[in-house]
Protein backbone atom coordinates (compact mmCIF):
# COMPACT_ATOMS: atom_id res chain seq x y z
CA UNK A 1 0.00 0.00 0.00
CA UNK A 2 1.29 3.46 -0.86
CA UNK A 3 2.18 5.76 2.01
CA UNK A 4 -0.02 8.87 2.20
CA UNK A 5 1.48 11.93 0.51
CA UNK A 6 3.13 14.28 3.00
CA UNK A 7 1.48 17.63 3.77
CA UNK A 8 2.66 20.24 1.29
CA UNK A 9 3.77 22.38 4.23
CA UNK A 10 4.39 21.10 7.76
CA UNK A 11 5.75 23.21 10.59
CA UNK A 12 6.72 21.57 13.83
CA UNK A 13 7.58 23.60 16.95
CA UNK A 14 9.25 26.31 14.90
CA UNK A 15 11.26 28.86 16.86
CA UNK A 16 13.17 31.73 15.31
CA UNK A 17 15.18 34.12 17.44
CA UNK A 18 17.15 37.11 16.17
CA UNK A 19 19.63 37.92 18.93
CA UNK A 20 17.27 39.05 21.73
CA UNK A 21 14.04 39.12 19.69
CA UNK A 22 11.88 36.03 19.35
CA UNK A 23 10.10 36.43 16.01
CA UNK A 24 8.43 33.00 16.00
CA UNK A 25 7.82 31.16 19.25
CA UNK A 26 7.17 27.45 18.90
CA UNK A 27 4.40 27.31 16.30
CA UNK A 28 3.18 24.10 14.67
CA UNK A 29 0.73 23.59 11.83
CA UNK A 30 0.25 21.61 8.65
CA UNK A 31 -1.42 22.75 5.48
CA UNK A 32 -3.62 20.56 3.33
CA UNK A 33 -2.93 20.04 -0.34
CA UNK A 34 -4.99 22.32 -2.58
CA UNK A 35 -6.05 24.62 0.25
CA UNK A 36 -5.61 28.36 0.63
CA UNK A 37 -4.49 29.38 4.10
CA UNK A 38 -4.01 32.89 5.39
CA UNK A 39 -1.34 33.81 7.87
CA UNK A 40 -2.64 36.87 9.69
CA UNK A 41 -1.26 39.08 12.40
CA UNK A 42 -0.16 42.61 13.14
CA UNK A 43 3.25 43.97 12.25
CA UNK A 44 5.94 41.91 13.96
CA UNK A 45 3.60 38.96 14.56
CA UNK A 46 6.00 36.62 12.74
CA UNK A 47 4.27 36.19 9.36
CA UNK A 48 7.20 37.16 7.14
CA UNK A 49 9.66 35.14 9.23
CA UNK A 50 7.40 32.09 9.00
CA UNK A 51 7.02 32.44 5.23
CA UNK A 52 10.77 33.09 4.82
CA UNK A 53 11.48 29.91 6.76
CA UNK A 54 9.14 27.95 4.52
CA UNK A 55 10.99 29.37 1.50
CA UNK A 56 14.32 28.32 2.99
CA UNK A 57 15.56 31.91 3.24
CA UNK A 58 15.74 31.80 7.03
CA UNK A 59 17.20 29.01 9.15
CA UNK A 60 15.09 28.03 12.19
CA UNK A 61 16.62 28.41 15.64
CA UNK A 62 14.84 25.15 16.48
CA UNK A 63 12.00 23.04 15.19
CA UNK A 64 11.36 21.69 11.72
CA UNK A 65 9.90 22.99 8.49
CA UNK A 66 9.15 20.51 5.72
CA UNK A 67 7.88 21.38 2.27
CA UNK A 68 6.58 18.57 0.05
CA UNK A 69 8.22 16.19 2.49
CA UNK A 70 11.62 17.85 2.28
CA UNK A 71 13.42 19.46 5.24
CA UNK A 72 13.98 23.21 4.80
CA UNK A 73 16.33 24.92 4.37
CA UNK A 74 18.73 21.96 4.27
CA UNK A 75 17.32 20.19 1.19
CA UNK A 76 15.50 23.17 -0.32
CA UNK A 77 16.95 22.59 -3.80
CA UNK A 78 14.90 19.40 -4.12
CA UNK A 79 11.64 21.34 -4.05
CA UNK A 80 12.33 24.97 -4.99
CA UNK A 81 11.38 24.29 -8.63
CA UNK A 82 7.94 23.16 -7.43
CA UNK A 83 7.14 26.32 -5.50
CA UNK A 84 7.21 30.07 -6.04
CA UNK A 85 6.42 33.29 -4.26
CA UNK A 86 5.43 36.89 -4.60
CA UNK A 87 6.43 39.53 -2.10
CA UNK A 88 6.59 43.32 -1.88
CA UNK A 89 10.07 42.91 -0.35
CA UNK A 90 11.54 42.00 -3.73
CA UNK A 91 11.47 43.53 -7.19
CA UNK A 92 12.38 42.33 -10.60
CA UNK A 93 15.31 43.99 -12.40
CA UNK A 94 13.95 47.35 -13.53
CA UNK A 95 15.88 47.79 -16.76
CA UNK A 96 14.91 44.41 -18.15
CA UNK A 97 11.66 44.19 -20.05
CA UNK A 98 8.82 42.10 -18.67
CA UNK A 99 9.49 39.45 -21.33
CA UNK A 100 13.23 39.34 -20.52
CA UNK A 101 12.50 39.01 -16.80
CA UNK A 102 10.02 36.20 -17.32
CA UNK A 103 12.44 34.50 -19.71
CA UNK A 104 15.24 34.58 -17.13
CA UNK A 105 12.99 33.25 -14.36
CA UNK A 106 11.56 30.62 -16.71
CA UNK A 107 15.11 29.36 -17.28
CA UNK A 108 15.97 29.48 -13.58
CA UNK A 109 12.89 27.39 -12.78
CA UNK A 110 13.61 24.90 -15.56
CA UNK A 111 10.44 25.59 -17.58
CA UNK A 112 10.19 23.63 -20.83
CA UNK A 113 8.30 25.93 -23.18
CA UNK A 114 9.13 29.36 -21.84
CA UNK A 115 7.85 31.33 -24.83
CA UNK A 116 4.54 29.46 -24.65
CA UNK A 117 4.28 29.96 -20.91
CA UNK A 118 4.97 33.70 -21.25
CA UNK A 119 2.29 33.89 -23.96
CA UNK A 120 -0.23 32.15 -21.71
CA UNK A 121 0.58 34.33 -18.70
CA UNK A 122 0.52 37.43 -20.86
CA UNK A 123 -3.03 36.58 -21.95
CA UNK A 124 -4.19 35.60 -18.47
CA UNK A 125 -2.77 38.73 -16.84
CA UNK A 126 -3.46 41.05 -19.74
CA UNK A 127 0.21 42.00 -20.11
CA UNK A 128 0.46 42.10 -23.90
CA UNK A 129 0.50 45.88 -23.99
CA UNK A 130 3.61 46.17 -21.79
CA UNK A 131 5.38 42.84 -22.31
CA UNK A 132 8.31 44.55 -24.04
CA UNK A 133 8.47 47.56 -21.73
CA UNK A 134 11.15 47.79 -18.99
CA UNK A 135 9.78 46.59 -15.64
CA UNK A 136 10.82 49.88 -14.03
CA UNK A 137 8.51 51.87 -16.29
CA UNK A 138 5.31 50.10 -15.26
CA UNK A 139 2.60 51.41 -12.97
CA UNK A 140 2.23 49.85 -9.50
CA UNK A 141 -0.70 47.77 -10.72
CA UNK A 142 1.18 46.51 -13.77
CA UNK A 143 4.21 45.66 -11.61
CA UNK A 144 2.04 43.58 -9.29
CA UNK A 145 0.54 41.72 -12.24
CA UNK A 146 4.04 40.96 -13.53
CA UNK A 147 5.17 39.85 -10.07
CA UNK A 148 2.21 37.49 -9.79
CA UNK A 149 2.86 36.23 -13.33
CA UNK A 150 6.49 35.57 -12.36
CA UNK A 151 5.29 33.61 -9.34
CA UNK A 152 3.29 31.35 -11.68
CA UNK A 153 5.99 30.94 -14.36
CA UNK A 154 6.84 27.40 -13.22
CA UNK A 155 3.24 26.34 -12.64
CA UNK A 156 4.01 25.88 -8.92
CA UNK A 157 2.36 23.34 -6.64
CA UNK A 158 2.96 25.66 -3.69
CA UNK A 159 2.45 29.39 -3.93
CA UNK A 160 3.51 31.74 -1.16
CA UNK A 161 2.00 35.20 -1.37
CA UNK A 162 2.95 38.13 0.82
CA UNK A 163 0.50 41.02 0.42
CA UNK A 164 -0.27 40.13 -3.23
CA UNK A 165 -2.62 43.05 -3.79
CA UNK A 166 -0.92 45.77 -1.75
CA UNK A 167 -0.91 49.16 -3.51
CA UNK A 168 -3.50 48.09 -6.08
CA UNK A 169 -6.74 49.94 -6.74
CA UNK A 170 -9.84 47.95 -5.69
CA UNK A 171 -10.73 47.01 -9.27
CA UNK A 172 -7.27 45.67 -10.16
CA UNK A 173 -6.93 43.98 -6.75
CA UNK A 174 -10.25 42.21 -7.30
CA UNK A 175 -9.12 41.13 -10.75
CA UNK A 176 -5.80 39.73 -9.42
CA UNK A 177 -7.67 37.83 -6.69
CA UNK A 178 -9.86 36.33 -9.38
CA UNK A 179 -6.79 35.14 -11.30
CA UNK A 180 -5.25 33.63 -8.18
CA UNK A 181 -8.49 31.85 -7.31
CA UNK A 182 -8.70 30.51 -10.84
CA UNK A 183 -5.10 29.29 -10.74
CA UNK A 184 -5.55 27.46 -7.45
CA UNK A 185 -8.73 25.76 -8.67
CA UNK A 186 -7.30 24.74 -12.02
CA UNK A 187 -3.89 23.64 -10.74
CA UNK A 188 -4.98 22.27 -7.38
CA UNK A 189 -2.16 24.36 -5.92
CA UNK A 190 -1.58 24.94 -2.24
CA UNK A 191 -1.53 28.63 -1.36
CA UNK A 192 -0.22 30.32 1.78
CA UNK A 193 -1.07 33.97 1.96
CA UNK A 194 0.00 36.76 4.29
CA UNK A 195 -2.22 39.79 4.02
CA UNK A 196 -3.62 42.73 5.90
CA UNK A 197 -6.62 42.88 3.62
CA UNK A 198 -9.36 40.99 5.46
CA UNK A 199 -11.87 40.98 2.64
CA UNK A 200 -9.18 39.40 0.47
CA UNK A 201 -8.65 36.69 3.07
CA UNK A 202 -12.39 36.05 3.41
CA UNK A 203 -12.69 35.68 -0.33
CA UNK A 204 -9.61 33.56 -1.07
CA UNK A 205 -8.92 31.48 2.02
CA UNK A 206 -10.56 28.47 3.56
CA UNK A 207 -8.44 28.65 6.69
CA UNK A 208 -6.95 31.44 8.81
CA UNK A 209 -4.01 31.13 11.18
CA UNK A 210 -3.82 34.14 13.48
CA UNK A 211 -0.36 34.99 14.78
CA UNK A 212 0.44 37.29 17.66
CA UNK A 213 3.92 37.90 19.06
CA UNK A 214 5.24 34.83 17.31
CA UNK A 215 2.58 32.41 18.60
CA UNK A 216 -0.57 31.00 17.05
CA UNK A 217 -3.46 32.85 18.66
CA UNK A 218 -6.25 31.14 16.74
CA UNK A 219 -6.80 28.81 13.80
CA UNK A 220 -10.11 28.26 12.02
CA UNK A 221 -12.08 28.92 8.85
CA UNK A 222 -12.94 32.59 8.24
CA UNK A 223 -16.63 31.85 8.88
CA UNK A 224 -15.77 29.85 12.00
CA UNK A 225 -13.70 32.70 13.44
CA UNK A 226 -16.36 35.29 12.69
CA UNK A 227 -19.03 33.13 14.34
CA UNK A 228 -16.96 32.28 17.43
CA UNK A 229 -15.96 35.87 18.04
CA UNK A 230 -19.50 37.05 17.46
CA UNK A 231 -18.40 39.54 14.83
CA UNK A 232 -19.73 40.46 11.42
CA UNK A 233 -16.45 40.26 9.50
CA UNK A 234 -12.85 39.12 9.75
CA UNK A 235 -11.50 42.62 10.25
CA UNK A 236 -13.33 42.89 13.57
CA UNK A 237 -12.00 39.49 14.60
CA UNK A 238 -8.50 40.62 13.66
CA UNK A 239 -8.86 43.71 15.84
CA UNK A 240 -10.15 41.66 18.75
CA UNK A 241 -7.17 39.35 18.55
CA UNK A 242 -4.59 42.05 17.87
CA UNK A 243 -5.85 44.19 20.76
CA UNK A 244 -6.65 41.25 23.00
CA UNK A 245 -10.19 42.59 23.48
CA UNK A 246 -11.58 40.71 26.47
CA UNK A 247 -15.22 40.01 25.79
CA UNK A 248 -14.86 38.76 22.27
CA UNK A 249 -11.95 36.50 23.22
CA UNK A 250 -13.83 35.02 26.10
CA UNK A 251 -16.79 34.49 23.84
CA UNK A 252 -14.54 32.75 21.35
CA UNK A 253 -13.19 30.47 24.04
CA UNK B 1 15.23 3.58 0.37
CA UNK B 2 13.37 5.19 -2.50
CA UNK B 3 13.79 8.76 -3.56
CA UNK B 4 11.01 11.25 -2.93
CA UNK B 5 9.14 12.37 -6.07
CA UNK B 6 10.81 15.76 -5.87
CA UNK B 7 14.27 14.21 -5.81
CA UNK B 8 13.41 12.15 -8.90
CA UNK B 9 12.18 15.13 -10.84
CA UNK B 10 14.28 15.95 -13.91
CA UNK B 11 14.18 19.62 -12.89
CA UNK B 12 15.92 18.78 -9.63
CA UNK B 13 19.52 18.91 -10.78
CA UNK B 14 22.55 19.39 -8.57
CA UNK B 15 24.05 21.60 -11.24
CA UNK B 16 22.44 23.20 -14.27
CA UNK B 17 24.27 25.05 -17.03
CA UNK B 18 20.91 26.44 -18.11
CA UNK B 19 20.55 28.28 -14.81
CA UNK B 20 24.09 29.63 -15.18
CA UNK B 21 23.22 30.80 -18.68
CA UNK B 22 20.02 32.41 -17.36
CA UNK B 23 22.06 34.58 -15.00
CA UNK B 24 24.59 35.47 -17.69
CA UNK B 25 21.69 36.38 -19.97
CA UNK B 26 20.10 38.53 -17.24
CA UNK B 27 23.28 40.62 -16.91
CA UNK B 28 23.83 40.76 -20.66
CA UNK B 29 20.32 42.18 -21.06
CA UNK B 30 21.27 44.81 -18.51
CA UNK B 31 24.55 45.79 -20.19
CA UNK B 32 22.99 45.84 -23.65
CA UNK B 33 20.41 48.42 -22.60
CA UNK B 34 22.66 50.72 -20.57
CA UNK B 35 25.31 52.73 -22.40
CA UNK B 36 26.47 54.49 -19.19
CA UNK B 37 27.38 51.08 -17.78
CA UNK B 38 29.26 50.16 -20.96
CA UNK B 39 31.11 53.48 -21.01
CA UNK B 40 32.05 53.11 -17.35
CA UNK B 41 33.69 49.76 -18.12
CA UNK B 42 36.15 51.45 -20.51
CA UNK B 43 36.55 54.87 -18.93
CA UNK B 44 38.91 54.23 -15.98
CA UNK B 45 41.11 51.61 -17.69
CA UNK B 46 41.63 54.09 -20.55
CA UNK B 47 42.43 57.00 -18.20
CA UNK B 48 44.84 54.86 -16.15
CA UNK B 49 46.60 53.53 -19.22
CA UNK B 50 47.08 57.01 -20.68
CA UNK B 51 48.38 58.49 -17.41
CA UNK B 52 50.89 55.69 -16.73
CA UNK B 53 51.87 55.57 -20.39
CA UNK B 54 52.87 59.22 -20.45
CA UNK B 55 54.67 58.81 -17.12
CA UNK B 56 56.58 55.89 -18.65
CA UNK B 57 57.62 58.04 -21.58
CA UNK B 58 58.80 60.81 -19.23
CA UNK B 59 60.82 58.47 -16.97
CA UNK B 60 62.30 56.63 -19.95
CA UNK B 61 63.78 59.88 -21.21
CA UNK B 62 66.05 59.88 -18.17
CA UNK B 63 68.85 57.42 -17.57
CA UNK B 64 69.66 55.15 -14.67
CA UNK B 65 68.57 51.88 -13.14
CA UNK B 66 65.01 53.01 -12.61
CA UNK B 67 64.44 53.25 -16.34
CA UNK B 68 64.25 49.49 -16.77
CA UNK B 69 61.44 49.18 -14.25
CA UNK B 70 59.71 52.25 -15.61
CA UNK B 71 59.41 50.62 -19.03
CA UNK B 72 56.96 48.15 -17.47
CA UNK B 73 54.48 50.77 -16.25
CA UNK B 74 51.93 50.31 -19.04
CA UNK B 75 52.04 46.52 -18.74
CA UNK B 76 51.75 46.79 -14.96
CA UNK B 77 48.78 49.13 -15.02
CA UNK B 78 46.97 46.97 -17.57
CA UNK B 79 47.54 43.79 -15.59
CA UNK B 80 46.52 45.61 -12.41
CA UNK B 81 43.32 46.55 -14.20
CA UNK B 82 42.73 42.89 -15.04
CA UNK B 83 42.96 42.14 -11.32
CA UNK B 84 40.92 45.12 -10.14
CA UNK B 85 38.32 45.15 -12.93
CA UNK B 86 37.96 41.37 -12.72
CA UNK B 87 36.95 41.66 -9.07
CA UNK B 88 34.82 44.72 -9.77
CA UNK B 89 33.03 42.95 -12.63
CA UNK B 90 32.19 40.11 -10.27
CA UNK B 91 31.16 42.30 -7.35
CA UNK B 92 29.19 44.85 -9.37
CA UNK B 93 27.15 42.12 -11.04
CA UNK B 94 26.35 40.91 -7.54
CA UNK B 95 25.59 44.44 -6.35
CA UNK B 96 23.23 44.94 -9.31
CA UNK B 97 21.01 42.22 -7.80
CA UNK B 98 20.97 44.06 -4.49
CA UNK B 99 20.31 47.45 -6.08
CA UNK B 100 17.42 45.85 -8.03
CA UNK B 101 16.09 44.15 -4.83
CA UNK B 102 16.18 40.93 -6.80
CA UNK B 103 18.22 38.85 -4.34
CA UNK B 104 15.13 37.36 -2.67
CA UNK B 105 13.83 36.19 -6.05
CA UNK B 106 17.16 34.51 -6.81
CA UNK B 107 17.64 32.96 -3.38
CA UNK B 108 14.12 31.53 -3.53
CA UNK B 109 14.65 30.14 -7.04
CA UNK B 110 16.38 26.81 -7.80
CA UNK B 111 19.58 28.72 -8.59
CA UNK B 112 22.40 27.19 -6.54
CA UNK B 113 25.20 29.23 -4.98
CA UNK B 114 27.82 27.53 -7.15
CA UNK B 115 25.80 28.36 -10.28
CA UNK B 116 25.46 31.95 -9.15
CA UNK B 117 29.20 32.18 -8.53
CA UNK B 118 29.97 30.63 -11.92
CA UNK B 119 27.63 33.09 -13.66
CA UNK B 120 29.35 35.97 -11.88
CA UNK B 121 32.79 34.75 -13.01
CA UNK B 122 31.57 34.60 -16.61
CA UNK B 123 30.07 38.05 -16.25
CA UNK B 124 33.37 39.28 -14.81
CA UNK B 125 35.18 38.09 -17.97
CA UNK B 126 32.56 39.71 -20.21
CA UNK B 127 32.82 43.04 -18.38
CA UNK B 128 36.60 42.86 -18.33
CA UNK B 129 36.74 42.15 -22.05
CA UNK B 130 34.46 45.08 -22.85
CA UNK B 131 36.73 47.36 -20.82
CA UNK B 132 40.20 46.01 -21.53
CA UNK B 133 40.21 44.90 -25.16
CA UNK B 134 39.63 48.41 -26.60
CA UNK B 135 42.13 49.84 -24.09
CA UNK B 136 44.79 47.31 -25.11
CA UNK B 137 44.44 48.50 -28.72
CA UNK B 138 44.63 52.12 -27.57
CA UNK B 139 47.95 51.24 -25.86
CA UNK B 140 49.33 50.00 -29.18
CA UNK B 141 48.20 53.16 -30.93
CA UNK B 142 49.43 55.62 -28.30
CA UNK B 143 52.54 53.99 -26.89
CA UNK B 144 53.41 51.18 -29.25
CA UNK B 145 52.87 48.78 -26.33
CA UNK B 146 51.38 45.48 -27.46
CA UNK B 147 49.96 43.57 -24.51
CA UNK B 148 48.97 40.75 -26.88
CA UNK B 149 52.65 40.39 -27.80
CA UNK B 150 53.16 38.61 -24.47
CA UNK B 151 51.44 35.62 -26.09
CA UNK B 152 51.00 32.55 -23.91
CA UNK B 153 52.49 34.35 -20.92
CA UNK B 154 49.65 36.85 -21.08
CA UNK B 155 47.11 34.02 -20.91
CA UNK B 156 48.85 32.62 -17.82
CA UNK B 157 49.07 36.07 -16.18
CA UNK B 158 45.44 36.68 -17.06
CA UNK B 159 44.20 33.39 -15.57
CA UNK B 160 46.13 33.90 -12.35
CA UNK B 161 44.91 37.45 -11.88
CA UNK B 162 41.33 36.46 -12.64
CA UNK B 163 41.44 33.64 -10.09
CA UNK B 164 42.61 36.09 -7.42
CA UNK B 165 39.99 38.65 -8.44
CA UNK B 166 37.21 36.04 -8.25
CA UNK B 167 38.37 34.81 -4.85
CA UNK B 168 38.20 38.36 -3.49
CA UNK B 169 34.89 38.96 -5.32
CA UNK B 170 33.36 35.86 -3.74
CA UNK B 171 34.34 36.99 -0.23
CA UNK B 172 32.98 40.50 -0.87
CA UNK B 173 29.69 38.99 -2.11
CA UNK B 174 29.40 36.91 1.05
CA UNK B 175 29.95 39.99 3.21
CA UNK B 176 27.29 41.86 1.19
CA UNK B 177 24.80 39.03 1.67
CA UNK B 178 25.43 38.98 5.38
CA UNK B 179 25.71 42.72 6.08
CA UNK B 180 23.79 44.30 3.20
CA UNK B 181 24.66 47.38 1.19
CA UNK B 182 26.34 48.94 4.23
CA UNK B 183 29.37 46.89 3.19
CA UNK B 184 29.25 48.14 -0.41
CA UNK B 185 32.50 50.11 -0.11
CA UNK B 186 34.39 46.85 0.31
CA UNK B 187 33.52 46.03 -3.29
CA UNK B 188 35.24 49.18 -4.47
CA UNK B 189 38.13 49.38 -2.05
CA UNK B 190 39.22 45.96 -0.81
CA UNK B 191 41.47 45.22 -3.76
CA UNK B 192 43.47 48.41 -3.16
CA UNK B 193 44.71 46.86 0.07
CA UNK B 194 46.72 44.55 -2.18
CA UNK B 195 48.16 47.31 -4.33
CA UNK B 196 51.23 48.18 -2.23
CA UNK B 197 52.06 44.58 -1.30
CA UNK B 198 51.67 42.88 -4.67
CA UNK B 199 54.40 45.15 -6.09
CA UNK B 200 52.55 46.20 -9.20
CA UNK B 201 54.93 49.01 -10.20
CA UNK B 202 58.16 48.04 -8.42
CA UNK B 203 60.10 44.84 -7.70
CA UNK B 204 59.53 42.90 -4.47
CA UNK B 205 63.14 43.63 -3.45
CA UNK B 206 62.10 47.25 -2.77
CA UNK B 207 60.00 46.16 0.24
CA UNK B 208 61.46 45.69 3.73
CA UNK B 209 62.27 42.02 4.27
CA UNK B 210 59.30 41.34 6.59
CA UNK B 211 56.91 42.83 4.02
CA UNK B 212 58.48 40.70 1.32
CA UNK B 213 57.23 37.66 3.24
CA UNK B 214 53.71 39.14 3.13
CA UNK B 215 54.07 39.96 -0.57
CA UNK B 216 55.00 36.38 -1.47
CA UNK B 217 51.78 35.09 0.14
CA UNK B 218 49.78 37.01 -2.50
CA UNK B 219 49.39 35.35 -5.92
CA UNK B 220 49.43 38.62 -7.95
CA UNK B 221 52.97 39.34 -6.67
CA UNK B 222 54.20 36.36 -8.71
CA UNK B 223 52.41 37.65 -11.79
CA UNK B 224 53.89 41.15 -11.57
CA UNK B 225 57.37 39.76 -10.92
CA UNK B 226 56.84 37.42 -13.87
CA UNK B 227 55.76 40.32 -16.05
CA UNK B 228 58.90 42.30 -15.19
CA UNK B 229 61.06 39.24 -15.92
CA UNK B 230 59.34 38.94 -19.31
CA UNK B 231 59.51 42.61 -20.29
CA UNK B 232 62.97 43.41 -18.90
CA UNK B 233 64.89 40.11 -19.11
CA UNK B 234 62.74 38.48 -21.81
CA UNK B 235 62.39 35.37 -19.65
CA UNK B 236 59.11 33.57 -18.91
CA UNK B 237 59.28 32.46 -15.26
CA UNK B 238 57.13 29.30 -15.26
CA UNK B 239 58.19 28.61 -11.65
CA UNK B 240 56.54 31.85 -10.51
CA UNK B 241 53.35 31.00 -12.38
CA UNK B 242 53.11 27.51 -10.88
CA UNK B 243 53.46 28.99 -7.39
CA UNK B 244 50.81 31.61 -8.24
CA UNK B 245 48.38 28.91 -9.39
CA UNK B 246 48.97 26.91 -6.21
CA UNK B 247 48.34 29.94 -4.00
CA UNK B 248 45.29 30.88 -6.07
CA UNK B 249 43.83 27.40 -5.59
CA UNK B 250 44.11 27.85 -1.83
CA UNK B 251 42.78 31.42 -1.97
CA UNK B 252 39.83 30.44 -4.20
CA UNK B 253 38.88 27.49 -1.98
CA UNK B 254 39.12 29.75 1.08
CA UNK B 255 36.97 32.37 -0.68
CA UNK B 256 34.23 29.81 -1.45
CA UNK B 257 34.37 28.49 2.13
CA UNK B 258 34.04 32.02 3.57
CA UNK B 259 31.14 32.73 1.17
CA UNK B 260 29.26 29.61 2.28
CA UNK B 261 29.80 30.44 5.95
CA UNK B 262 28.51 33.99 5.37
CA UNK B 263 25.54 32.69 3.35
CA UNK B 264 24.63 30.36 6.21
CA UNK B 265 25.02 33.22 8.65
CA UNK B 266 22.74 35.39 6.44
CA UNK B 267 20.13 32.60 6.59
CA UNK B 268 20.42 32.51 10.37
CA UNK B 269 20.13 36.29 10.72
CA UNK B 270 17.39 36.63 8.10
CA UNK B 271 19.27 39.16 5.98
CA UNK B 272 18.69 37.49 2.58
CA UNK B 273 15.45 39.35 1.98
CA UNK B 274 16.69 42.69 3.26
CA UNK B 275 19.82 43.85 1.48
CA UNK B 276 19.62 47.34 2.98
CA UNK B 277 22.31 48.92 5.08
Amino acid sequence: MLAPAPSPIAIDRLVKRYKTVTAVDGISFTIEAGSCTALLGGNGAGKTTTISTIMGLVEPTSGHVTVLGVEMPRHRHRVLHRMNFESPYVNMPMRLTVRQNLNVFGMLYGCDDIAGRIRTLSEEFDMGEFLDRPAGKLSAGQKTRVAVAKSLINDPEILLLDEPTASLDPDTADWVRGRLEHYRRERGATVLLASHNMSEVERLCDRVIMLKQGKIEDDDTPAGLIARYGRSNLEEVFLDIARGTGEAREAAQ
Amino acid sequence: MSLSPSARSPKYAAFSLRRVFAMVLRHSYLLATSWPRLLDLMYWPAVQMLMWGFLQIYVSQNSGAVVQTATTFIGAVMLWDVLFRGQLGFSISFLEEMYARNMGNLMMSPLRPIEFVLALTIQSVIRLSIGMVPVSFLAIWFFDFNLWGMGLALAVFFMNLLLTSWAIGIVVSGVLLRHGLGAENLAWGLMFLMLPFTCVYYPVSVLPSWLQVVAWTLPPTYVFEGMRALLIDHVFRADLMVQAFALNAVLFAAGVAVFLVLLRSARREGTLLQGGD
